[in-house]
């Protein structure tokens, strides 16, 4: 409970916007050993909001994502879903409270359709006998909704029961994002999407994911690219030394201003307030 | 609504297919006896107990593990199971059973090995191999167990279709080949199958569970060398101590002819029905031909080569 005497001095943001906060954590400590990832990190993200997350180097970036997708558990602090605290002791745990991950490495199994991967899962049986009594699967519902998720994002393939394998990156990349797109409730959170993208794919997947915001879901996006994330953010999380230094209003800033806080040239203490995002 | 490309059969599955019907037409060319109905049930009958192996190994080689110790957990329990009916008089369906057991028995613990303790099943199964191997010789002590019930070697009858008598033991395998094929396509758990073989990691943060498929896939692959067993004993009327060792590599052999990848995730049941036919085809057809069985080895061998380098081409080119 004492924690909560140790609020972060920057209340000036409490309560002012008036989109409801979907997912907060508050204080997340993880340590490797000697190495201390997380240190008292807070995050924030609202209702219909892209929150990009950068930082140098070993900035905690990725730890603070692992931990809000259950993919580790951190030693302290606490997370909030809708305001309510959760535990997610497992990716399946986040999956379920409705937060779904699209991982950096592109997490789809190459030989089989992109129905399949859709649906891995999550496959809907058929209604009749063969489906109740012996599991049977319902393919044609299967291929029929994943024609109408990729056409309600946009991503134009044609065939749904090719393998993955033959798409191109971007396409593959736009399967992992449909995927999360149409089984999250809560929030889509997305490590580097475009990392691994050339230009017009890159640009291809920065769509998607303002597609993904448009359908009412709050997106959580790691990268390194600047120019990707203030095309398409709505507000920066700066990490740095496992903590959170600022949320920055990327309207309100250049890209060197967000690089000086993320180095730590600008001290958090000196950032001018309107560079803060609300 | 899927267009008909994506219906038809990859060309993973249509060479076998290919390379069966040839061979076929080879050995029609060469003997006045091979196409002949008698000649054909004599092969499905000689093949149906590595089809049947081929059955777990398929399903273990798809999630990207191999099974080593296929033949010889078959030989184990085809001992039991005798030995169950014979010396200790137990009625067939309980001795058959407990061989079943047995299998299933060996089929949980590579399972476990390689799920909890997560070594290779490479590694696991060339152990459980000898084990199984030495098991069966001690209990067995090396004898034959002959004077079996007649209930031990019912599936070793045969029915005529016409001219030709067919053996109720294929007609398990054929069965057994329908219904594998239908449940690795048509329900979840075949498809996780296939999606561990292809990316476990991506699988297991989907929320499938994706230990529980792999010890599913051992155990179901365990009971697969069961039935082989039974069909092994129905065959030869005898529980064998030396059963097994040939079959042993040529379900490895069968499952990678039908085009089965050993990476993992791709390939289908009913290749390794083919493959299996195979390595059956050659086999009788050579005999047929009255070429030495050292010929046949060799040309098994060069066939289970040119099998894996196929796939592991069209794997480098599907990239
Ligand atoms: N599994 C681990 N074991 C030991 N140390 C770790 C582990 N994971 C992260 N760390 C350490 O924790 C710190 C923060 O790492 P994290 O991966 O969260 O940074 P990041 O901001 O994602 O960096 P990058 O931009 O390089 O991906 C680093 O010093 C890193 O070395
Ligand atoms: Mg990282």
């Amino acid at each position: 409970m004492s924690a909560i005497t140790e609020l972060e001095p920057s209340t000036h943001s409490l309560n002012i916007d008036p989109r409801p906060l979907v997912l907060q954590a508050k204080g997340l400590v993880k340590r490797y050993g000697q190495v201390t990832a997380l240190d008292g990190a807070d995050f924030e993200l609202r209702a219909g909001e892209i929150m990009a997350v950068i930082g140098d180097n070993g900035a905690g970036k990725s730890s603070l994502i692992k931990a809000l997708s259950g993919a580790i558990s951190p030693d302290s602090g606490e997370i909030l879903l809708d305001g309510q605290p959760v535990v997610l002791k497992s990716p399946i745990d986040a999956r379920r409270a409705g937060i779904e991950t699209v991982y950096q490495d592109l997490a789809v199994a190459p030989a089989m359709t992109i129905a399949e991967n859709l649906f891995l899962g999550r496959e809907i049986r058929r209604n009749d006998v063969l489906g109740q009594w012996f599991g049977a699967l319902d393919k044609r519902k299967m291929l029929e909704d994943s024609i109408a998720y990729m056409q309600e994002l946009k991503i134009g393939i044609r065939s749904m029961s090719q393998a993955v394998e033959t798409l191109s990156g971007g396409q593959r990349q736009g399967v992992a994002v449909a995927r999360a797109a149409a089984f999250a409730r809560h929030v889509v959170i997305m490590d580097e999407p475009t990392a691994a993208l050339g230009v017009k794919e890159g640009n291809m997947v920065l769509e998607l994911i303002r597609n993904v915001r448009d359908r009412g879901l709050p997106v959580v996006l790691i990268s390194h690219n600047m120019p990707h994330v203030f095309e398409i953010a709505d507000r920066i999380h700066v990490a740095r030394l496992g903590r959170r230094a600022a949320i920055l209003n990327p309207k309100a800033i250049t890209m060197s201003d967000a690089v000086a806080v993320m180095t730590g040239a600008m001290k958090p203490a000196d950032i001018p307030p309107h560079w803060l995002a609300q | 609504m899927p267009s008909w490309k994506d219906q038809m059969p990859s060309l993973g599955t249509l060479g076998p297919l290919i390379a069966l019907v040839l061979a076929c037409g080879f050995f029609a060319l060469q003997s006045e006896q091979f196409l002949t109905g008698a000649n054909f049930s004599l092969i499905l009958q000689q093949v149906m107990v590595v089809g049947l192996i081929a059955i777990g190994q398929t399903l273990i080689i798809l999630t990207a593990g191999i099974d080593l110790s296929c033949g010889m957990v078959m030989a184990l329990g085809g001992v039991v199971m005798t030995k169950m009916a014979h010396d200790h008089g137990l009625h067939p369906i309980v001795a058959i059973s407990i061989g079943f057991a047995v299998t299933a028995g060996f089929g949980l613990i590579n399972g476990l090995l390689v799920t909890r303790i997560k070594l290779p099943s490479f590694i696991v199964t060339l152990g459980t191999m000898n084990i199984a191997f030495a098991l069966t010789q001690l209990y067995s002590q090396s004898q034959t167990i002959t004077d079996l019930p007649a209930g031990m070697t019912l599936l070793g009858n045969t029915f005529a279709i016409g001219q030709t008598q067919v053996a109720y033991g294929t007609v398990v395998m054929l069965a057994m080949y329908a219904l594998s094929w239908l449940w690795l396509r048509d329900t979840a758990t075949g498809r996780h199958i296939y999606a561990v073989g292809n990316n476990p990691e991506a699988t297991r943060l989907t929320g499938i569970a994706t230990h529980k498929v792999l010890l599913l896939v051992y155990v179901l692959a365990g009971l697969c060398y069961g039935l082989a067993a039974l069909l092994s004993v129905a065959r030869t009327g005898v529980g064998d101590p030396n059963a097994g060792q040939t079959e042993n590599l040529d379900a490895i052999t069968a499952v990678v002819l039908g085009g089965t990848s050993l990476f993992g995730g791709r390939g289908m049941i009913i290749g390794s029905l083919i493959g299996a036919l195979i390595v059956g085809v050659f086999r009788n057809g050579l005999t047929l031909m009255g070429v030495s069985s050292v010929y046949q080895i060799l040309i098994t061998g060069i066939l289970v080569i040119l099998a894996v380098a196929t796939d592991q081409l069209s794997r480098k080119g599907g990239r």
